[in-house]
């Protein structure tokens, strides 16, 4: 009996140092000062950052812009032109829980104000996201299937490097994400009375509110359920109009503000993101492809996304 | 005994001490958030495509059987700038892969580090900011 009782408690003495260790590793492992120092040159180890040298697509070391203490020139005049990167970090454009300050996080002040068609398609949606996330393979969000993400939906999920390039005519915007794009026209027309086609990305113009701030109306997006507003499964109907107000603080920095506005699908217009901001990136800078293609994604959800999920995508979809 | 099992499956499983970062594009709800388990083993496959790039690798269990575990990590782009490449990994390669595990027991989880051959150590940390996200 004795020895068995010894035994036992030799166990709990041998469980209780492995969880001590255990906890000490994974402090470590989660310690945001111990994940700075992966990134930074690690003097402890100097291995562990070795390999993790910032490259361009093109395979090319990233240089910053500004050298160290340079501060950042003027607004040049009605330009926002450049290649522009989230400010605050590369995964701060992701927004996967919603746009940046309207985030579907159960929060009342952060409901944007459904009609009763718009609480009716929320719910429809099986988003991979917010509140009602559902399983890898069960989603059947759009861009799931490698589907255009579309209008305003690119100002609200992935926003990465986007070049910004202009003439007297227009501004067309590259998105990193899917590897898309779109064109303002900026050469005094009106939106059209009566749109032709629904388009993924719309019908944008664009005027000058003041030398620095390019004020641009989007309508003419597509229904029918082929676009979401968000990655949570907000939607989006082909009755929005959407408003981007670009400003460009300095040579630096560009702020971005979009105020959505549907009437099939929320009372009355919201801003969803307000003022984020972007910083010039080099203009060498050669932006990683992006994109969604069928053929991969085949073969991701063969190799992982059902294992992941439990569930067969092909037929639970 | 237990701990002498647990060496010889070349698995350990961490409590979570602080939470795991949210992973964009794919959702969380497959995943036992809270679990880190270390796998040791051998490369088949790194797979550099999209939507997400996912490494493949033979872990013995404990009876010496292998297992196929396949584990994601995210887009090429954002592993780009975490300092992975698509040379990071060749078949062969016996390395260390730190991964959040799925409820569902099947040997699949997502990347939250690895060690390499070579004793490198590649997280999900951004070079630029540090940060996870």
């Amino acid at each position: 009996m004795k020895v068995s009782m010894r035994k036992g408690f030799a166990v709990w003495i041998e469980i209780a140092v492995i969880a001590l260790i255990s906890c000490i590793v994974a402090r470590t492992q989660t310690d945001p000062a111990a994940s700075r120092s992966n990134g930074a040159a690690s003097k402890s180890d100097p291995q562990a950052s070795a390999a993790r040298v910032l490259l361009d697509g093109w395979g090319r070391p990233v240089v910053d812009p500004l050298k160290p203490g340079e501060k950042p020139g003027p607004a040049p005049r009605h330009d926002i032109s450049g290649t522009w990167e989230p400010a605050r970090g590369p995964g701060d454009g992701i927004q996967a829980n919603g746009p940046h300050d309207m985030p579907y996080d159960g929060k009342p002040e952060h409901d944007p104000p459904y009609t009763p068609l718009g609480l009716q398609t929320l719910k429809s949606h099986k988003a991979l996201f917010g509140y009602a996330a559902v399983l890898e393979s069960l989603s059947n969000d759009p861009r799931n299937r490698c589907d255009p993400l579309g209008f305003p939906r690119a100002d609200f999920y992935q926003v990465r490097h986007t070049q910004i390039m202009q003439d007297e005519h227009k501004v067309a915007i590259l998105y990193e994400f899917e590897k898309r794009w779109r064109i303002i026209w900026i050469d005094g027309r009106e939106l059209p009375k009566e749109v032709p086609s629904p388009r993924y990305y719309g019908y944008s113009v664009g005027k000058w509110a003041d030398d620095t701030t390019l004020m641009v109306d989007t309508i003419g997006t597509v229904g029918d359920e082929k676009i979401w507003l968000d990655e949570t499964g907000r939607p989006a109907s082909d009755a929005m109009h959407v408003i981007e107000r670009f400003q460009r603080v300095n040579q630096n920095l560009l702020e971005l503000t979009v105020t959505v506005d549907d009437p099939k699908m929320y009372t009355r217009p919201w801003v969803a993101v307000n003022k984020f901001p972007m910083r010039l990136q080099s203009a060498e800078y050669d932006v990683p492809e992006m994109m969604c293609i069928p053929s991969e994604q085949e073969e991701y959800y063969k190799d992982y996304g059902d294992a992941a999920s439990g569930v067969n995508s092909t037929q639970s979809k | 005994m237990k701990a002498k099992s647990l060496a010889r499956f070349g698995v350990f499983v961490i409590l979570l001490l602080a939470s795991v970062p949210v992973f964009a594009h794919h959702g969380n709800a497959a995943f036992d958030t809270g679990k880190k388990v270390a796998l040791k083993g051998t490369v088949t496959e790194w797979v550099w495509a999209n939507p997400h790039c996912w490494l493949k690798f033979d872990v013995k269990d404990d009876k010496g059987a292998v297992v196929h575990w396949v584990a994601e990590t995210n887009n090429l782009a954002d592993m780009m700038e975490r300092g992975w490449t698509m040379h990071t990994f060749k078949p062969g390669d016996e390395v260390t892969v730190t991964i959040e595990p799925v409820k569902n027991g099947n040997p699949v989880g997502r990347v939250l580090e690895v060690v390499l051959p070579n004793g490198q150590k590649l997280g999900m940390s951004y070079i630029r900011t540090g940060q996870d996200h």
